[in-house]
């Protein structure tokens, strides 16, 4: 395999000296083995001594060289230049995880992020003695139930590329959620329910994960953190802390809607989910839908065919409760 | 070549409130010479939000989704991001994991209903008539180009994410750079609008719990296809649909701009370019109207 003269456009920035950012243009040969790390440290060593980036350990576990080329969340030391050219073509952009909180070139500051971790109590908790006389073992079939969560480099490349956490600085994000969930599986823990309570609060908790799967597509580890979110979602269920409120009735009112016609009543679902009260304020788009033939009226709700296979299915596939539901 | 029959399965949405949807994905069949058979006897998929209740349940009634298609005999086609993630999803924990699949199937098999086996593919009716059909051959049947027409393409999450079930069952686009829509609109003679939020979430699923967060999600989109000339947006998800078009007042809302602009579904689109009237694609009962169509 021949070398490839590839253009990378790099993100530029100094917060103490400069207003705005900008991006410096580097030409260089590149080999078909060099990873996108190899590319940082040339520009440093053979281009621009300034240039500033994290990184440590140059093998995929110090999680400090996360980058995004192209917009596409990079583990530097891992991701292969020519794999990247492959999807993007000879002209690669390098930018920060986050252009908005960059300190200088790829180096941003990350406190938000860390801060999380602390919020969901990422350790475990347990009342120990100073001087055990056991050790505290963790036998290979518990250890299944983490679900390989402790593999987390913590590179924040699933929270920088999280949308609900880039319109909301309150949400938890996939990196504290699925450590929160590490915990919750560790044997020896015994915080689940609080961790559980800080988890299912509205407005920054599980509930406002957007489902885009964002996460599992960055992780250079292959954590699938969504997934890790989805079982956070049961486990407040199985352990009845599931509060009465929109999101758990949103989420529940599904079964209440099959159970009934197999289908989903997509009106009633908004109204068993919000309230008599709350789904006043859906008025003006329900009046919108009306007038276009979108609403369906309960005499013409659709139906599935053998309904009755549904609900028996329904009758002994359960295994979540909520309320009487 | 022989008739292309797919077991389409609907999902809910596309019978209640985009009724546009299914119409037209019936007109634009018809005219591509496509067969589909309804899945009358399918469940909702769970809209990836009874998981979160009832993980069991969930894969449980989309397993008998996917039989009700095996029985049929052919691919399982949906035309919704968020079915077709749902259902794929549920074909590939089962296919992996054999203990799943028995646990499924004894319950399947308590009430009748024959046993999960795996044997059909299920793929979002895009990606069905790229791969069946091809570009080359839909380009063939255009016979109203969609010419001076600047399409913005929006692809959706759950149709392109997370990219390994994608590929297994989908389109397997490259989620930081899907082009399988853009394509489409070449093929139809219109021009493809390039903007950088094609392939991110329009906040639909939690819309009702937090629309701050929807409304902002969705706003970059719609501003990101206007500021760059795009007269229509078009996407292959209804659930998308419902935010860009039927919630466009509240993304402005949220904005504080003007982000008005009709909004395709896609076989709208495809329909549009094949000769199919207005009428017989629906777009009528699109919110948004589209001054461009006489
Ligand atoms: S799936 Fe949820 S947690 Fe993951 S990136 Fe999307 S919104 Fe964030
Ligand atoms: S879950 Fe994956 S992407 Fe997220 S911080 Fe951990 S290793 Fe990085
Ligand atoms: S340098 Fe440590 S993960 Fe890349």
């Amino acid at each position: 395999m021949k070398n490839k003269e590839l253009t990378f456009k790099v993100f530029r920035f100094n917060s103490d000296t400069d207003y705005l950012p900008h991006y410096d243009t580097f030409v260089m040969k590149v080999t078909k083995d060099e990873v996108v790390l190899d590319i940082l440290n040339r520009i440093k060593w053979e281009h621009d001594g300034t240039f500033t980036y994290r990184r440590s350990c140059r093998h995929g576990i110090c999680g400090s060289c996360a980058i995004k080329v192209n917009n596409k969340p990079t583990l530097a030391c891992k991701d292969n230049v020519f794999e990247l050219v492959k999807v993007f073509g000879e002209e690669l952009i390098l930018d920060p995880q986050d252009k908005s909180r960059a300190y200088k070139d790829m180096v941003i500051d990350k406190k938000p992020f860390w801060d999380k971790y602390k919020k969901v109590k990422a350790y475990v908790i347990k009342d120990i003695q100073e001087t055990p006389d056991f050790e505290n073992i963790v036998s290979p079939a518990t250890n299944e139930e983490i679900d390989e969560a402790d593999y987390c480099i913590q590179c924040g490349n699933c929270y920088y590329a999280c949308p609900s956490v880039s319109v909301n600085e309150d949400y938890l994000g996939p990196s504290a959620l699925t450590l929160a969930f590490r915990f919750n599986a560790d044997s020896r823990d015994e915080g689940k329910q609080e961790r559980l309570k800080i988890v299912d609060e509205l407005g920054g908790g599980i509930w406002d994960c957007v489902k885009c799967n964002e996460c599992a597509e960055a992780c250079p580890k292959e954590l699938n953190p969504i997934a890790k979110i989805t079982k956070l979602h049961n486990q407040v269920f199985e352990e009845g802390l599931a509060k009465n409120n929109i999101a758990v009735r949103h989420s529940v009112g599904f079964k209440t809607s099959i159970k009934k016609i197999g289908l989903l009543d997509e009106g009633e679902l908004v109204r068993f989910s919000e309230g008599n009260c709350g789904v006043l304020k859906h008025i003006p788009e329900a009046i919108a839908m009306f007038k276009k033939g979108k609403l369906t009226l309960p005499w013409n709700m659709p139906e599935s065919k053998n309904l009755d296979e549904i609900q028996s299915l329904i009758h002994i596939a359960s295994t979540a409760k909520f309320k009487n539901i | 070549m022989a008739k292309i029959k797919y077991a389409l399965y609907t999902g809910c949405t596309a019978r209640e409130s985009t009724p546009e949807l299914l119409k037209s994905t019936l007109a634009v069949a018809k005219a591509l010479d496509i067969e589909l058979i309804l899945l009358d006897e399918a469940s909702c998929c769970g809209a990836s939000h009874l998981q979160d209740f009832d993980d069991m349940l969930s894969l449980t009634l989309n397993a008998r989704n996917i039989v009700y298609a095996e029985k049929l005999g052919f691919t399982m086609v949906t035309i919704c991001n968020t079915c077709q993630l749902n259902t794929s999803m549920t074909k590939d924990r089962l296919d992996e994991d054999s203990n799943l699949k028995d646990t499924v199937n004894a319950k399947l098999k308590e009430v009748g209903i024959p046993e999960y086996r795996g044997t059909v593919d299920v793929k979002h009716f895009l990606y069905a008539m790229l791969d069946d059909l091809g570009l080359d051959a839909i380009k063939q049947k255009v016979v109203r180009p969609l010419t001076d027409i600047n399409l913005a393409a929006f692809y959706g999450c759950h149709n392109i994410r997370p990219s390994h079930t994608q590929a297994k069952n989908n389109g397997g686009e490259n989620p930081y750079k899907p082009t399988s829509i853009d394509n489409l609109i070449l093929a139809l003679g219109g021009t493809n609008v390039e903007y950088e939020d094609k392939n991110s979430c329009c906040g639909f699923h939690v819309e009702l719990q937090n629309p701050t967060t929807a409304n902002r999600l969705s706003a970059n989109i719609l501003s990101g296809a206007i500021d760059n000339n795009a007269d229509a947006v078009v996407t292959p998800c209804p659930l998308c649909h419902l935010r860009l078009d039927v919630q466009q007042h509240n993304i402005e809302k949220e904005a504080g701009r003007d982000l008005s602009i009709p909004i395709f579904h896609l076989p709208q689109m495809v329909g549009l370019a094949l000769g199919l009237s207005p009428e017989e694609l629906g777009l009528q009962h699109n919110i948004q109207e589209f001054s461009f169509i006489q």
